[in-house]
């Protein structure tokens, strides 16, 4: 390779490195990184996945290291003379036990941090999640209230025009999911259609939405971590799958028990209506209920 | 035979000629393993541009925020088709051609084993994607529920269903009957002396892939006829409302699946442990436990279908079952690696062309290894599944994985194939530009995944941005690397500096004794292999 070339090539790797630092600079940690999340699920699926990174990691900078020393020593511009062995029963055997033990030690967590996941009993809130193409219905079993759950208008109208016009581009709704913190929430996830996928990253988890089949997952936010949390859906299901975002308001006790008071009021409110409006009625949000999440 | 005098004497004057057909009917009525795989080569060729090309629009549209090129309909196709005519019609096929063209010449035999169904399976090719392609042009458009062809979306799809499930009935059937000239061609027509332990390792590769595309090819065959009767004849094989189950087809679709992911790779180990020792100038160390890592492997993948499915909703045992063997691919892969680097430990390395793509590959191959043990953790890939961080692992191990083994074996081969050596400096530039740009282009992946970013989206929200961006960059640098092979390979045809038999220095094997290009029936008196020759 020529000087000519290998100043060509600085260069360009050198652009390429300083467009990718801007590009960290601006999106910051989080955009690199699974999110901690705010629940126990998603505790756990982090601290999995930086213990199995960093395993990789040490690995990969071990096994890289020796393979570059041997591309710099073992050169044959060196004038060095090849060996001629070609196996080592002993290596072979290392190599093979040592990986062994190491996955052993990534099963221990993974085993215990899957059943903790899996574990859907004693929850205090159950909600029936429904996805449709494109939006998802929400049903709370024990407070009787229904939403249907929207790409929110503004970020529709973007999707052909200027994005930055809708706030939480493609990650806002017109009625969000309202959750409690620091209750047990148990999720019955279905489907009317096809299969979709629901998913907030902040809480940890992902679950399919099967027509036919119903699957469980579970959430409990934080105490002290109310606030919004978005995802989308996360299977393929057709033109709008990009289009079917998911968002989470995490609320206090109190906040929470008055928002179901007033859904309930409000679905109290519509009941006189004819038995054809009343399925309107709970499909659409209240105005107050209609600003976008 | 007697019976059959009128025959007999058409035969007879056939045997006489040893040359190929003049003119272009050679390329239709072809038998000769060299000419078919060539035929093979060059259609993959095409086909990864064909691919290719649908992927630099879904790089275009993944750009910047916002929909500007494709709708998401439109979208939805290309990613589809974009999937299957890479898997089906680029990397398999070329594989193929490999095995075509190095089977006979690496253990000693003067053609494959079965040479009319040879020149079959690949003439059922350019028809399969034909049809395939077509798609784009009938009402409704092409299939755009995903390569993996998920009931009940899949059902939502037009007639581009039954000509998406016939293609790949044609494409199987090529695929299988490929495979067993493969197998009969490897178990009969070795050289006296080359025993099964003596086999070069691409040989015991595509071996044992042979077996694994036998034994997974019917599997998607059946999967995709299920849906056929699904959409067209009432039945209801995945539909829950008339007592099917749409995860039924998950679970037969991956049981394929999987091994079709070794099916790609297999052959790759293959040739980068066949590169590897050429330019360290040492012998591969190992080639026993090679042997029975890709053997374990090809075991493993029949049972770890559903790491693809832990969102599925299947009971904890089952998901503990998946994700303990999948971690176990971890150990063979782990020994393959551990191989090569000690096969360069104490050699004489140069750095051609081929080393290089294979170095390249010893790593990236290895990238997107880990991340695929990190997927294998069940209660990490409820966070990762589906995501960029999927998308990344397995470009990770198709792309610099596969496609870098298999720009390695051509650079290799390529003066034996051609007799000409190829333009080393115009190698290295393609390799330098590809090995950057690609790792521009999917290493981002990684970090828009973990970040949030579903996979299978036309259009996303804006923190995505600036690592799509910087993606999508990486993609048409990518992409018009690949240029600069068609042209290296274009010379080399053409002429050039003369190869020598042997082309390589550490060069050995069966193949290097013969002329380049080798005559029109490789091995007229087979060889005899010794023990010290095989694993020299
Ligand atoms: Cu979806
Ligand atoms: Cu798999």
């Amino acid at each position: 390779m020529g000087a000519t070339t290998k100043r060509r090539l600085a260069s360009a790797a050198l652009a390429i490195g300083a467009l990718a630092a801007s590009a960290t600079a601006r999106a910051g940690y989080d955009q690199l990184n699974l999110p901690v999340g705010v629940t126990p699920i998603s505790q756990t699926a982090y601290d999995l996945h930086m213990l199995i990174t960093w395993i990789c990691v040490i690995i990969g900078v071990a096994v890289f290291g020796v393979m570059f020393l041997s591309i710099y020593l073992h050169r044959k511009s060196r004038g060095v003379t090849p060996a001629k062995f070609h196996h080592s029963t002993a290596a072979e055997i290392i190599w093979t036990i040592i990986p062994c033990v190491i996955l052993v030690g990534m099963a221990y967590p993974a085993t215990k941090g899957l059943i903790a996941m899996e574990d859907t009993s004693e929850a205090e809130v159950t909600i029936k999640v429904t996805g449709y193409q494109w939006k998802w219905k929400y049903e709370y079993v024990e407070d009787g209230i229904t939403l249907w759950s929207n790409l929110d208008p503004t970020s529709r109208a973007a999707i052909h025009g200027d994005v930055s016009a809708a706030e939480n581009y493609l990650l806002s709704v017109d009625q969000p999911l309202v959750l409690p913190v620091g209750k047990k929430v148990r999720l019955l996830i279905t489907s009317d259609d096809v299969i979709h996928a629901w998913w907030v990253p902040q809480l940890g988890m992902k679950k399919d939405a099967i027509p036919g089949f119903v699957n469980e997952m579970w959430i409990r936010i934080d105490d002290d971590k109310a606030g919004i949390y978005r995802g989308q859906c996360a299977e393929l299901c057709g033109k709008d799958h990009g289009f079917m975002p998911i968002v989470v308001d995490a609320r206090a006790a109190d906040g929470y028990a008055a928002w179901v008071t007033e859904r309930q009021a409000a679905k109290t409110a519509a009941a006189p209506a004819t038995a054809g409006t009343l399925a309107q009625a709970t499909a659409q949000p209240t105005p107050a209920a209609r600003a976008a999440f | 035979m007697s019976s059959h005098t009128a025959h007999d004497e058409h035969h007879a004057h056939d045997d006489h000629h040893h040359g190929p057909e003049p003119g272009l009917m050679r390329w239709v009525y072809t038998t000769n393993h060299k000419d078919i795989g060539t035929l093979y080569m060059l259609f993959a060729l095409l086909m990864f541009f064909v691919g290719g090309a649908l992927a630099m629009g879904i790089r275009a549209e993944l750009f910047q925020p916002g929909i500007q090129i494709l709708e998401p309909e439109l979208f939805n196709q290309f990613t589809t088709m974009h999937a299957l005519i890479m898997v089906f019609g680029a990397v398999m096929p070329a594989w193929v051609g490999f095995a075509n063209w190095q089977i006979p010449i690496m253990i000693g035999a003067p053609d494959m084993a079965l040479p009319r169904m040879n020149n079959w399976s690949f003439w059922i090719l350019p028809f399969a994607f034909t049809m395939l392609g077509m798609t784009f042009f009938i009402p409704g458009g092409a299939p755009a529920a995903g390569w993996t062809m998920y009931p009940p979306l899949v059902l939502q799809g037009g007639w581009n269903l039954a000509f998406m499930v016939f293609a790949v009935h044609l494409m199987g059937m090529s695929s299988i009957m490929g495979a067993i000239n493969v197998i009969v061609t490897i178990l009969n027509m070795r050289a006296p002396g080359m025993t099964l332990l003596r086999m070069p390792l691409f040989i015991w590769t595509w071996l044992i892939t042979a077996f694994l595309l036998i034994a997974a090819m019917p599997v998607l065959a059946g999967a995709v006829t299920m849906l056929l009767t699904d959409r067209f004849f009432g039945t209801s094989f995945f539909n829950a409302a008339g007592g099917g189950d749409p995860v039924m087809f998950q679970h037969v679709f991956w049981f394929f699946g999987h091994p079709e992911v070794y099916i790609m790779i297999l052959p790759a180990f293959g040739v980068v442990s066949q590169i590897i020792p050429t330019f360290a100038r040492k012998p591969l160390f190992g080639y026993e436990s090679m042997v029975y890592a890709t053997a374990s492997i090809a075991f493993l993948s029949f049972i770890v279908w559903a790491h693809h499915m832990f969102t599925v909703g299947m009971p904890l045992t089952g998901e503990l079952f998946f994700m303990f063997t999948t971690m176990l691919i971890a150990v063979p892969t782990g020994v393959k690696v551990f191989n090569w680097v000690a096969t360069m430990w104490r050699g004489a390395m140069t750095f051609e062309t081929p080393m290089l793509f294979a170095l390249a590959f010893v790593i990236l191959f290895t990238i997107g290894g880990f991340s695929g043990l990190m997927l294998a953790i069940a209660p990490v890939d409820f966070q990762y599944h589906d995501t960029y961080f999927v998308v990344a692992h397995f470009h990770y191990v198709l792309v610099p994985g596969a496609v870098f083994a298999l720009f390695a074996g051509a650079y290799y081969w390529l003066p034996k194939w051609t007799g000409h050596m190829y333009d080393e400096k115009l190698g290295q530039w393609h390799f330098w530009l590809s090995t950057i740009s690609v790792n521009v282009l999917f290493f981002p992946q990684h970090f828009l995944g973990l970040a949030g970013m579903p996979r299978r989206i036309p259009d996303y929200a804006v923190q995505f941005a600036d690592w799509n961006r910087i993606s999508s960059l990486g993609g048409f640098a990518f992409g018009l690397s690949q240029l600069i092979f068609v042209y290296v390979v274009y010379k080399a045809i053409k002429g050039g500096e003369k190869a020598t038999d042997r082309v390589w220095e550490g060069a050995h094997g069966l193949e290097w004794t013969l002329s380049s290009p080798p005559p029109y029936h490789s091995f007229n008196t087979p060889p005899k292999v010794t023990e010290a020759e095989a694993h020299s």
